[in-house]
């Protein structure tokens, strides 16, 4: 209370101004609480006066700041008035052009130099008449100096608004995105928007890789002047396989189906289509949740194809060898779950044949050999669980349990409960066949050196042979005799997974898989088929497993892709197709299973 | 000008005024009509207006606002109080007719015969406010506290009305810094800075508006869906496309399409147009004349004077520190002149009646010391006689 007393002797409060003893403490406190001190006011200006001096302070140094930064700001702010930017040429892997830009003239106006709003939105909206009239009378109202009538106009069109002789309106060259082949391989290029942007897919790649900068920094480019990007894409193979796929589609009444082609050597993805697409020139389809690419951006639970990956961790951990047997004489129990088989043979079988019978209590015994730790490095080397990461940004997490137990091992063993994107199941499965290197898929044209450089080795190259082996087995004897097209000495492995609706497996749905690899020798291409819901046919037996549908598909597209892609159909079969396991003492896998349909 | 022996009421003007803070004044005044040239021909033509419309008014209205500054500057304290009170009691009656009659701009009634009155409110309001502080901390027998008091919710309620919450949001600041500096017990800084604080929280809790503009300022992107930044980006390209040195007078194409290029964000055309080294210089006037009027003040005997002195110097720093921190996006947007160089004439005059307020209480005035150390000696202080030997020596050297 120093304060107070201070208070009291700087008022000079004559002598009647001391505080009476008798009216209390109290009063006296609240004088002294509410008077003020005059003394003080010299050093609390000063204070003040210190709060200036930084308040200045701060907006020198944000002026300052503003001095040593300098980068000017990105202009996609205000991207609405400005002139679509030029992109990059995007080629197929033989210079076929897949999206372009062209030159294109846009009609704008400006509002407060129209004479006659009303005529002017009669006039146009005649010429145009995809124009909203009343938005634009709306617009023309505004106090804007500059407004879009409609942007990349038919030079027809740009004559006739040219001989309206309307003062206030003009036109503007644009660089307008073109994708000559409408849907073809639409997921793979995305689209870029009116402005010039990348919104998706490579498009959204490339401004990702430094050219949103550049027309950031103000650079005027042209399409001339920018180096055009070269994918992976072959655009005859992915005309052939959408088209395969899409009367695949229709014939067996899926839902949505998709087609890779990826080499396994250089890890580019050679074809790809999905079911329902959309063409990019209309991009806003693209929005559609239906047109979603399903090769990375669904996962799914990936089934039978899965039982290669299970093979082979358990050959290359020398937990079996080829010759080893397998009990699977009874339905596997565990707990109150039991695991059957689907082609029950109630017999110990070898691991060929739990391949080639697609054996669900195989796979779940040789996952068990390993351990459920070991399972899980596994596939966490070969890629199933993390994110895959190509140029596309469109990619999704798989779907990993998260108490993964020996439960989960023996189902994911065979497919079920463990959502994966199909192109990260092919990468694994393509490290499988191609020798054992785990290669990152891409969408851009590499060559082998490039791609095998930091490619990781996931198995033994004796495993991949045998590998091989069992999938050409398969071809031959087992479930995916319907791609065994003859000259190409294919490998397959099929794959139906029960689908999960209300959170039980229904058994009327499935997710079928074809994985097939051509030729099985010197694997080149690994074809994925994939098919959503398919139907039973009566000429499928009422069958609705993937062999019967998604093999017969991509039979079809072997077919038909085989020699586009520098693989005519040979007539010799290769006399030595497995010379690793060979010496291994395995010569019965040199030995066609099927009695020579090769021909 | 005049000896110092001359005795004219020029030349004693002259001898005792703050030459300093006239010369700065002086300075920000053709500071002022520079950029006026710079920032105002985009938005004239714009509004579809000669270029140099704005120009020519804002040329026109220097020479009331000279003269109406020094006029102002030749009355004594005394009569300083008086026009501050008349002053007062017509701007108000313009508000409330203002309220009544006038029609709505940009969705507030503050315009009347041409005039913004609250321009002319704000330095009336800070002299009485200081006359009160200082009886109160003088005498007992008149209630100056209690004046002073009542004095702020008096003045905002009708520019709560308006509603104008820039206006309302200085003089508060003001009124709060001169309870302060007239040596408010500690309890009540931080009770009202707390009320101050709980109000603010409020406005922003029950006031769409003004919660609008915080949430604006804190996250563009949370005004429901359109992204509206546009004035502050632009004005913060300004000062990025100036760079130090500027592009040079008249090479601005930022300012183009800056809105109120010529009166909030003319801090920003200066920025693009002479650099940002030009805007430091500015900032440095500005907080030239603030620290001087402030440091001046606080060695002022007379407590009207001081307060009065304080109380106008900072109703000027803070609208000038308000307009820059708004134009780096340092604040949200506020209807804020920056004093003396954007363009207003209703705001030009109003400030030539403060800076003459100005200049008229930091007047040297040797009688005022010898009454008061005569005061003093009769009490017998020996500090206060003090005073009287320096204020001696200083009248007579």
């Amino acid at each position: 209370m120093a304060d107070g007393r201070e208070t009291d002797r700087n008022l000079g409060a004559g002598p009647g101004g001391a505080p009476k003893a008798g009216s209390g403490r109290l009063k006296a406190f609240f004088v002294k609480l509410f008077s003020t001190n005059l003394g003080k006011s010299p050093l609390r200006i000063k204070l003040v006066a210190c709060v200036f001096i930084g308040l200045y302070a701060v907006i020198a140094g944000k002026l300052i700041w503003f001095g040593l930064h300098q980068e000017p700001s990105i202009g996609s702010k205000r991207s609405g008035d400005i002139i679509a930017a030029a992109r990059p040429d995007i080629l197929d892997r033989n210079g076929a052009v897949l999206a372009t830009d062209i030159k294109v003239m846009s009609v704008f106006a400006e509002p407060r130099r129209i004479i006659d709003k009303d005529e002017a939105v009669e006039l146009l909206t005649a010429v145009l008449p995809d124009v909203d009239a009343s938005d634009l009378r709306k617009r023309l109202g505004s106090r804007k100096g500059f407004i879009w009538v409609k942007r990349a106009v038919t030079p027809q069109q740009q004559q006739e608004v040219y001989r309206l002789g309307l003062p206030g309106v003009g036109f503007l060259p644009e660089n307008k995105r073109v994708y000559p082949n409408g849907p073809i391989a639409a997921h793979v290029l995305g689209f870029a928007n009116l402005d010039g942007v990348g919104i998706s897919g490579l498009e959204k790649y490339i401004d990702g890789q430094g050219l949103a900068d550049l027309h950031g920094a103000g650079f005027s480019l042209t399409p001339e002047s920018l180096a055009p990007i070269t994918t992976s894409l072959d655009l005859k193979a992915t005309y052939a396989v959408r088209d395969e796929l899409a009367k695949g589609v229709a014939k067996f009444k899926a839902k949505a189906g998709a087609v890779v082609i990826l080499d396994v050597n250089t890890g580019e993805v050679v074809a790809l289509a999905s079911l329902p697409d959309y063409d990019p020139n209309t991009p806003a389809d693209a929005l559609d949740p239906n047109h979603i690419n399903r090769v990375s951006v669904g996962v799914y639970e990936m089934g039978s194809t899965f039982k290669a990956i299970s093979v082979a961790m358990a050959l290359d951990q020398g937990k079996v060898n080829l010759n080893s047997r397998v009990d699977a004489r009874s339905s596997l129990r565990y707990g109150r779950f039991t695991i059957h088989d689907f082609h029950a043979q109630n017999r110990v079988l070898t691991v060929p044949e739990v391949f080639t019978f697609s054996s669900n209590i195989g796979a779940a015994r040789l996952a068990l050999m390993v351990g459920v730790e070991g399972h899980k490095a596994f596939l966490r080397k070969v890629g199933q669980l993390t994110r895959l990461h190509t140029e596309l940004p469109e990619t999704a997490d798989p779907l990993v349990p998260k108490n993964w137990g020996e439960l989960n091992t023996m189902t994911i063993a065979f497919g079920q409960g463990l959502n994966v994107s199909p192109l990260q199941a092919m990468m694994a499965v393509g490290a499988l066949a191609n020798g054992g290197l785990l290669v990152n898929p891409t969408f851009l044209k590499r060559d082998e050196q490039a791609a095998k450089r930091n490619a990781p080795r996931v198995i033994k190259p004796e495993t991949s042979e045998s590998l091989r082996y069992l999938m050409r087995l398969n071809a031959e004897i087992g479930s995916a005799k319907k791609a065994d097209i003859p000259g190409y000495f294919i490998g397959g492995k099929t794959g139906t997974a029960d689908k999960i609706v209300h959170g039980r497996y229904a058994k009327d749905r499935v997710f079928t898989t074809f994985m097939a690899l051509m030729p099985a020798d010197k694997p080149k291409y690994l074809i994925l088929t994939l098919m959503d819901e398919p139907q039973g046919l009566p000429e499928t037996a009422g069958y609705r497993t993937a062999a019967w549908n998604s093999g017969v598909v991509t039979g079809k597209i072997i077919e038909r892709v085989g020699p586009l892609l520098g693989l005519p159909p040979r007539f010799e079969l290769p006399t030595q197709p497995f010379p690793l396991l060979a010496k291994l003492g395995y010569g019965m896998a040199n030995i066609p299973q099927s009695g020579g349909r090769e021909h | 000008m005049a000896a110092r022996t001359e005795r004219s009421a020029l030349a004693n003007w002259w001898w005792t005024i703050d030459r300093w803070m006239l010369a700065a004044i002086g300075a920000l005044i053709v500071i002022g009509l520079v950029l006026t040239m710079a920032g105002s021909p985009p938005v004239a033509e714009r509004l579809g207006l000669p270029p140099f419309h704005f120009v020519h008014r804002q040329a026109l209205a220097i020479f009331p606002t000279i003269a109406v500054m020094l006029l102002v500057s030749f009355l004594t304290p005394r009569q300083v109080r008086r026009a501050a009170l008349i002053i007062f009691v017509i701007a108000m009656g313009l508000i409330i007719a203002a309220l009544l009659f006038g029609h709505e701009v940009k969705g507030s009634r503050r315009w009347i015969f041409g005039v913004q009155p609250s321009e002319f409110l704000k330095p009336a309001f800070v002299i009485l406010a200081a006359w009160a502080f200082s009886e109160g901390g003088k005498r007992k027998d008149v209630p100056g506290n209690f004046l002073a008091i009542i004095l702020l919710p008096m003045t905002i309620a009708p520019l709560i009305l308006q509603p104008d919450f820039g206006q309302t949001l200085l003089i508060s600041i003001v009124w709060g810094a001169l309870f302060f500096m007239a040596g408010l017990h500690w309890f009540w800084v931080f009770g009202i800075g707390g009320a101050g604080f709980g109000g603010a929280l409020l406005a922003y809790k029950f006031v769409p508006h003004v919660r609008a503009r915080v949430l604006k300022f804190l996250d563009p992107g949370s005004g429901g869906g359109i992204v509206d930044t546009f004035q502050v980006d632009t004005a913060l390209d300004s000062f990025l496309s100036g760079g130090w040195f500027g592009k040079g007078p008249g090479e601005g194409t930022v300012k183009r399409i800056l809105p109120d290029a010529h009166t909030d964000f003319i801090f920003a055309v200066t920025g693009e147009e002479f650099g940002i080294a030009a805007c430091l210089f500015i900032a440095s006037i500005f907080a030239f004349v603030v620290l001087r009027g402030l440091l001046q003040a606080s060695r002022n005997d007379d407590p009207f004077c001081r307060f009065a002195s304080a109380g106008l110097v900072l109703m000027f720093g803070i609208q000038s520190a308000i307009n820059m921190a708004v134009n780096l996006h340092l604040m949200p947007a506020k209807g804020m002149t920056l004093p003396f160089i954007s363009y207003g004439g209703s705001s030009l005059i109003s400030l030539a009646i403060g800076i003459g307020f100005l200049i008229a209480v930091t007047r040297k005035r040797p009688g005022e010391r010898i009454i008061a150390s005569a005061q003093a000696q009769r009490e017998g202080r020996a500090a206060a006689l003090k005073g009287h030997e320096a204020a001696r020596r200083e009248i007579y050297p």
